[in-house]
């Protein structure tokens, strides 16, 4: 008698990976395959892609095509689809595990360097420590020359004991300073107590974005530092 | 708050930030967002996008996508078409965006694809109706 013909199995290393890191496992062999995903996702058709395909990717153990696909950086891991998925699938997990499987050499050059930068100079469009302490002071004087109502406006830095730490999107000072001011205006108003950091104040954190939870979290570390070295009890995030 | 100073009835809509909101606390926070603008704006000027709150579309950036830091350029713009037609529907005339990469994304939406809105922070909104104690 013959024998049955045995079928070896498909080694899907990502799927088995992914399974283990996702929190819950991500609900990953549940997919009814219904498109409820697709329907909802703005990634949904760029370069023929979209989230069901991408899932059926992983499941089909297509290894080397999910952490080659460009469009894991046209996802922008924002939920919809596993907000709509009935099987509360998480794409965006997967996305975001297969961002990590890039080298730092492919990552997208912009969102590397922005990393890169906050790493070095501690904030993600590299501005120098005097630089940003004199742009915050020189904006507060400018208002409170100009302005008759607001000439006793703060704009505090490494206030000691203030009960809110600020920190600020990195692209306000580099590219439109003066919308920090209506900030410092209501914080005054309402008597607020706070304080920006003279280093490592930025809001945003691209090592989140190229998927090196390392980098990730060392930006995070440095910054929660700073807030417990001044005292402050609580950190406003204004990204 | 004072919204007398919204005198031309400006018609305003707001980004639901998909970190916040979907991802994060909920839809009580959106409704937070919105009292907050009726508040500044006044209340019939406020115009909700369909869909909104933990449903509302991502507009490209700060989720996670990094998309303005990326460089692609032609995909993140087609990203944003529909978050373009949202805002379009609603006929407002001012966005608030939660934060800066919103901001460029849907500024630069409004360009590409000939809107009729602007953007701002909701700082800078609340500033405008801000009647002050001490003055
Ligand atoms: S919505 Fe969920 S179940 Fe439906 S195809 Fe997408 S992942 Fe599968
Ligand atoms: S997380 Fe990615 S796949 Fe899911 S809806 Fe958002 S962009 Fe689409």
């Amino acid at each position: 008698m013959s024998q049955p013909i045995v079928i070896e199995k498909h080694k899907s290393r990502f799927k088995e990976l992914a399974r283990a890191a996702i929190p819950g496992g991500g609900n990953l062999d549940l997919c009814l395959t219904c498109s409820s995903c697709v329907n909802g996702c703005p990634a949904s058709g760029i370069s023929d892609m979209d989230p069901r395909k991408f899932l059926r990717m992983v499941l089909l153990g297509l290894d080397e095509e999910v952490v080659q696909t460009p469009w894991i950086w046209w996802c922008s891991m924002c939920q919809r689809c596993k907000r709509a998925c009935p099987m509360g699938v998480d794409i965006g997990a997967l996305v975001f595990m297969a961002r990590q499987q890039w080298s730092r050499e492919n990552t997208p050059k912009g969102i590397q360097k922005s990393c890169d930068l906050h790493l070095e100079f501690g904030n993600s469009t590299g501005i120098h420590r005097e630089d940003w302490v004199s742009l915050c002071a020189e904006l507060v004087e400018e208002t409170r020359q100009q302005e008759e109502d607001w000439k006793d406006l703060p704009a505090p830095m490494d206030k000691k004991g203030a009960a809110y730490y600020l920190n600020q999107n990195a692209k306000e000072p580099t590219v439109e300073p003066e919308e920090m001011i209506p900030l410092w205006k209501i914080l005054h108003e309402v008597g607020i107590d706070w304080t920006y950091s003279s280093e490592r104040w930025d809001a945003v954190n691209y090592c989140m974005f190229s998927g090196d939870d390392r980098d990730w979290e060392t930006v995070v570390r440095r910054q929660a530092e700073i807030v417990n070295d001044l005292g402050c009890k609580t950190l406003i995030n204004t990204e | 708050m004072d919204p007398s100073w919204n005198r031309e009835d400006l018609k305003v809509t707001c980004q639901d930030p998909c970190n916040l909101v979907r991802k994060g606390l909920g839809d009580s926070v959106a409704d937070d967002l919105r009292f907050v603008i009726k508040q500044v704006v006044g209340e019939e000027n406020f115009v909700d996008m369909w869909p909104n709150k933990s449903n509302n579309y991502c507009c490209c950036c700060c989720c996670g996508g990094g998309y303005l830091q990326s460089g692609f350029v032609e995909k993140r713009r087609a990203f944003g078409r529909i978050k373009f037609d949202q805002i379009q529907a609603t006929g407002a005339d001012i966005v608030v965006t939660p934060c800066h990469n919103c901001r460029s994304q849907i500024e630069d939406l409004c360009q590409v694809y000939g809107g009729g809105y602007r953007t701002t922070h909701l700082w800078s909104l609340i500033v405008k109706a801000m009647t002050r104690k001490s003055k």
